[in-house]
């Protein structure tokens, strides 16, 4: 039903995009979505297609941007890896979009990076993910680990007097680098190692058992117990409602999680949830009016009145608005000059303040730790005070630690060796390199 | 905490108030309370509390409760306290907390949510905990107690003593003793720690692993050999909880694999699309949940008869319409099934959404069986369990005993004798083919139960479903049963030290090598229909 929908909307948009077009003397701007509408990844990945759809039609409703229309060019996937770094080619190569907004894994990330940076394209990038990573061509509008995985741990030391950490993933390189990182940085606060706890789990792991009864003996020590969990959308459902059936409330053993969002909690019956915790940039309740207004967009846009909205579709809002106000700024869709222009570019976010654009291509974002309510919505509990700036290279990685990554002239480099004072390879080849 | 000590002054009040009636709204106390409450900054929300508490107010239970709900609102613009009934969606409905008057709904924008955290919660919990310690269910006072297990602290222990005087409940007693018994060990009481000594409760534990780094020497001794004789009974436990695991774990593999055992095992039709056929289940237990809100309960036994019936008809549907043409080609059947599976899963990602859909699971079957403190039982997967088991042994029954059971058997062994007995064989196969896919519809409505229902439920499940009926031998019911079984106990006994990625690593290699060892698996087919 709603394919059928869209398909006529899409379809109105065009007509409506071809009739202006006939008026405006410049071809459109192209923006590319390259995001998985089939396959194990539509689950989350599909609400961004849509939004980046919606914000275009917001956009071309106000004129466009340098009198230009823009147009959507919309490719699948399918959460195929390799078909990612295919279809990316395509839209550069082939359909030549001026930008493209897509991704959510970090794999799917590193198949395209050589590609953009060999097409020399842009890609913006919603998902917070594991840092280590400063590409020319990519703008990384999610959250880096010290944007989301440290100020929430802070959180639970400081807030919750927690002492003793379970730390549990899923198993693969988001969840692997960030409990690394968090390794340490808890054991550089004084935990001592016998207080952390480290379990990472198959993806779509559906029985557990087992791990909830090891954090429940690992939560007895008479030590604030807390998990911090990387695990990945799907298999959390069955893990908090393990959590609820053997009676651990989140007063006893808290869970902070970062992958879980409004649409993983729309999937699950959230009774026993409640309390249990979450740390992102935006939580659909924020209540602010951009934010208000944002969701009443939504709702229109796709005609459910229980539609939610989530953080990676607020780095989509963040980063679209970043791309128009540089193109304005630039004068011109060229890739080089938007890419110049882009640093420094400030726009409002939904929690009612700004976000940036720093040299590093991350962006600046409030922290908040948010609640799990009964209505699967999250109440904001506490924020950082101001905006955090996102780090590309953790300072607590050993390899990473005397890394820094400034796009401006002249430094110009995503892995610049403040020791050796050398850039190293570009973020594409390093991604292509371990393809091998 | 001081709200506590004004708890027993609000007990008596609670009872000389109630049968007040409500004073007019305006100089209503409560107002003036609420709004306290509601403009209180962090650190005087306490304050806030402890005055509704001392109030002796009688819907100050009813408040407080609200309020630990998230549930207690703000009108902005008029700055009125609203509790909120229902807060989904943009508009929310909204009551007068002072007269429980029904007030309509209001937008979202307009209200401001009364923060609450998990540290003020803990505190509410204690709250109510103490004034359920009064109910006249006993069940509710040791539930309560319970609760109160490692939040005693100075303040309770008076009021805590003084109800453990009247109480004549022998569990709500111990549960009593044991509360204090933690705040005491907690203090440095070396007598409480006897009272510990045979008690498996988490935070009995906890307090007596922290008693065990106190600086008191006599004490550290005493908590560390009452710690000893717990961990000695906690392995017990913890042994037949494994058990427990594996056993449900199990089951969930023999109710996947079991329909298969049939199309696979018996039909010899590797049919890659079972797994979707269990997602149809999954789904067909939401679409019932959907046509009966309110009653998850009802919707759900009512799934398990159309759960079966969908699955069926598809599994018909795909049997005519590609099965039958490709009887004995193994390779093609495997490819086509799996076009069917991706088709499956994109027409449900198109039709009803690619988001999981919420399954909720009934009151009665959610929480757990509760042994001794270290030892509950969830039921969920408890009735899982038994329902694998009433799987089994119906299609056991139906194999072994009907007439549909007997043709399956003999046009499997046989073809074209049993053809030329006068069987139809063609109608056979549709049966059969249906009877499997029902059975993985069941399966389906199972695990809507403990995991998402979405449409890759199925790619989770068909892999581990062709590793059971593989390893049990194919053809044979009662091998998918004690494979299911034991490979779910392995898998479980090997997670602790091996991990959750690795338990499945060595499981996999176990079935490799095993298969090489004994192609047939455990209970290889005998007699002349091996050869066949």
């Amino acid at each position: 039903m709603t394919i059928k929908k869209h398909v006529k909307l899409g379809l109105s948009a065009l007509a409506l995009s071809v009739s202006l077009n006939a008026m405006a003397a410049e071809d459109p701007i192209k923006v590319g979505i390259l995001h998985s509408l089939s396959g194990t990844m539509a689950i989350s990945e599909t609400v961004l297609k849509d939004t980046v759809e919606m914000l275009i039609e917001k956009q071309n409703a106000e004129g466009g941007v340098l009198g230009r229309q823009l147009e959507a060019v919309v490719v699948d996937p399918a959460s195929n890896w390799p078909l990612f770094a295919e279809k990316a080619r395509e839209l550069l190569a082939k359909e030549e979009v001026d930008v493209i907004f897509g991704n959510w894994t970090s794999v799917s990330r590193k198949s395209v990076l050589p590609v953009v940076e060999e097409l020399n394209g842009l890609l913006f990038y919603p998902v917070q993910y594991e840092g280590e990573e400063s590409s020319e061509n990519v703008f990384y509008t999610g959250a880096a680990p010290n944007q989301q995985a440290i100020p929430a741990v802070n959180y639970l030391m400081n807030e919750i007097g927690v002492e003793r950490w379970v730390l549990a993933g899923t198993d693969y390189v988001y969840p692997r680098t960030t409990n690394k990182i968090l390794e340490t940085y808890l054991m550089d606060m004084g935990v001592a190692k016998e207080d952390i706890m480290i379990n990472y789990t198959p993806f779509g792991h559906s029985d557990w058992q087992n791990i909830v009864s090891d954090i429940k003996s690992f939560g007895s020590a008479g030590k604030k117990t807390a998990v911090v969990s990387t695990i990945n959308g799907d298999a959390n459902v069955p893990f908090y409602r393990e959590l609820g059936n053997q009676g651990i409330s989140a007063s006893d053993i808290p869970v902070v999680a970062f992958s879980v969002g409004e649409q993983e909690l729309s999937g699950i019956d959230t009774g026993p949830l409640v309390g249990h915790l979450a740390a992102w940039n935006y939580f659909m309740s924020v209540d602010s009016d951009a934010n208000y207004d944002f969701i009443d967009q939504w709702v229109a846009h796709t005609g459910d009145e229980e539609a939610v909205t989530n953080d990676p579709m607020e780095a989509h809002y963040i980063g679209f608005n970043m791309y128009v106000e540089a193109v304005k700024k630039a004068g011109t869709t060229d890739v080089d000059a938007v890419k110049d222009a882009i640093i420094g570019v400030s726009v409002p976010n939904l929690t009612g303040g700004y976000a940036a654009m720093m040299p590093n291509h991350h962006i600046t974002k409030p922290v908040l730790i948010g609640e799990i309510q009964d209505n699967g919505q999250f109440s904001v509990v506490w924020e950082t005070p101001s905006t955090v700036a996102g780090d590309a290279w953790s300072d607590y990685l050993p390899g990473s630690r005397d890394l820094i990554a400034d796009w401006r002239k002249p430094l110009f480099c995503g892995t610049f060796n403040t020791v050796t004072g050398k850039c190293g390879a570009s973020a594409g080849q390093m991604a292509a390199e371990e393809a091998e | 905490m001081s709200i506590i000590r004004s708890l027993t002054l609000l007990l008596i009040a609670l009872v000389s108030l109630w049968s007040l009636p409500a004073s007019a709204q305006d100089d209503d106390p409560g107002k003036a309370l609420l709004a306290n409450l509601a403009e209180a900054p962090a650190s005087n929300v306490e304050e806030a509390i402890n005055a509704i508490v001392s109030s002796g107010d009688p819907r100050a239970r009813g408040w407080l409760e609200a309020y630990g709900n998230n549930r207690l609102s703000r009108i902005k613009d008029t700055g009125q306290v609203v509790v909120v009934l229902n807060n989904r969606g943009r508009d929310w409905e909204i009551a007068n907390p002072l007269t429980g008057e029904n007030m309509g709904d209001m937008s979202r924008r307009e209200l401001d949510r009364v923060a609450i955290n998990n540290a003020i919660r803990g505190q509410l919990e204690g709250i109510l905990a103490m004034l359920d310690l009064n109910a006249a269910d006993p069940h509710v006072r040791e539930a309560s107690a319970q609760d109160m297990m490692g939040k005693v602290d100075a303040s309770l222990v008076e009021p805590l003593e003084a109800r453990l005087e009247l109480e004549e409940n022998a569990n709500v007693r111990n549960r009593i003793e044991e509360a204090l018994a933690i705040y005491r060990v907690g203090e440095g009481d070396i007598e409480a720690v006897d009272v510990l000594a045979g008690s498996l409760h988490p935070r009995a534990r906890a307090a007596l692993n922290q008693a065990v780094r106190s600086d008191d020497p006599v004490l550290a001794k005493k908590a560390g050999q009452a710690l000893g004789t717990i961990e000695q009974k906690l392995k017990l436990n913890r042994a037949a909880e494994t058990l427990y695991f594996g056993l449900s774990l199990g089951s969930v593999l023999v109710l996947a694999a079991i329909g298969l055992a049939i199309t696979f095992g018996v039909m010899g039709v590797i049919n890659m699309a079972h797994g979707e056929l269990i997602m149809l289940g999954a789904y067909t237990t939401w679409g019932m949940q959907q046509l009966l809100p309110g009653q998850p309960g009802l919707a759900l036994i009512l799934s398990i008869p159309a759960g079966f019936l969908v699955a069926a008809t598809a599994g018909i549907i795909i049997e005519r319409s590609v099965i039958q043409y490709l009887k004995g080609r193994p390779l093609e059947t495997l490819l086509a099934t799996f076009g069917i599976s991706l088709i499956l899963q994109q027409l449900v990602r198109t039709v009803i959404s690619p988001q999981n859909r919420t399954v909720v699971t009934p009151d009665w079957m959610s929480g757990s069986l509760v042994i001794n403190d270290a030892l509950s039982l969830t039921l969920n997967r408890m009735y899982v369990l038994g329902f694998a088991l009433v799987v089994f042994a119906a299609l056991m029954l139906i194999m072994r005993k009907t007439r549909l059971g007997l043709e399956v058997r003999a046009v499997t062994q046989n073809r074209n004798m049993a053809r030329s007995m006068g069987i139809r064989a063609t109608r056979v196969d549709i049966m059969t083919f249906a009877l499997g896919s029902g059975v993985a519809g069941l399966a389906g409505v199972a695990l809507s139960q403990l995991t998402n229902v979405g449409p890759n439920l199925g790619q989770n499940y068909i892999i581990d479903s062709f590793m059971v009926v593989v390893f049990g031998g194919v053809g044979n019911l009662w091998g998918t049963l004690i494979a299911g079984l034991s490979l779910g106990t392995i898998n479980q006994l090997l997670e602790p030290w091996a991990g959750a990625v690795l338990a499945k690593i060595i499981v996999l290699v176990f079935i490799i090598l095993f298969i090489q060892k004994r192609p047939k698996g455990l209970f290889p087919q005998k007699g002349r229909a091996a050869e066949g």
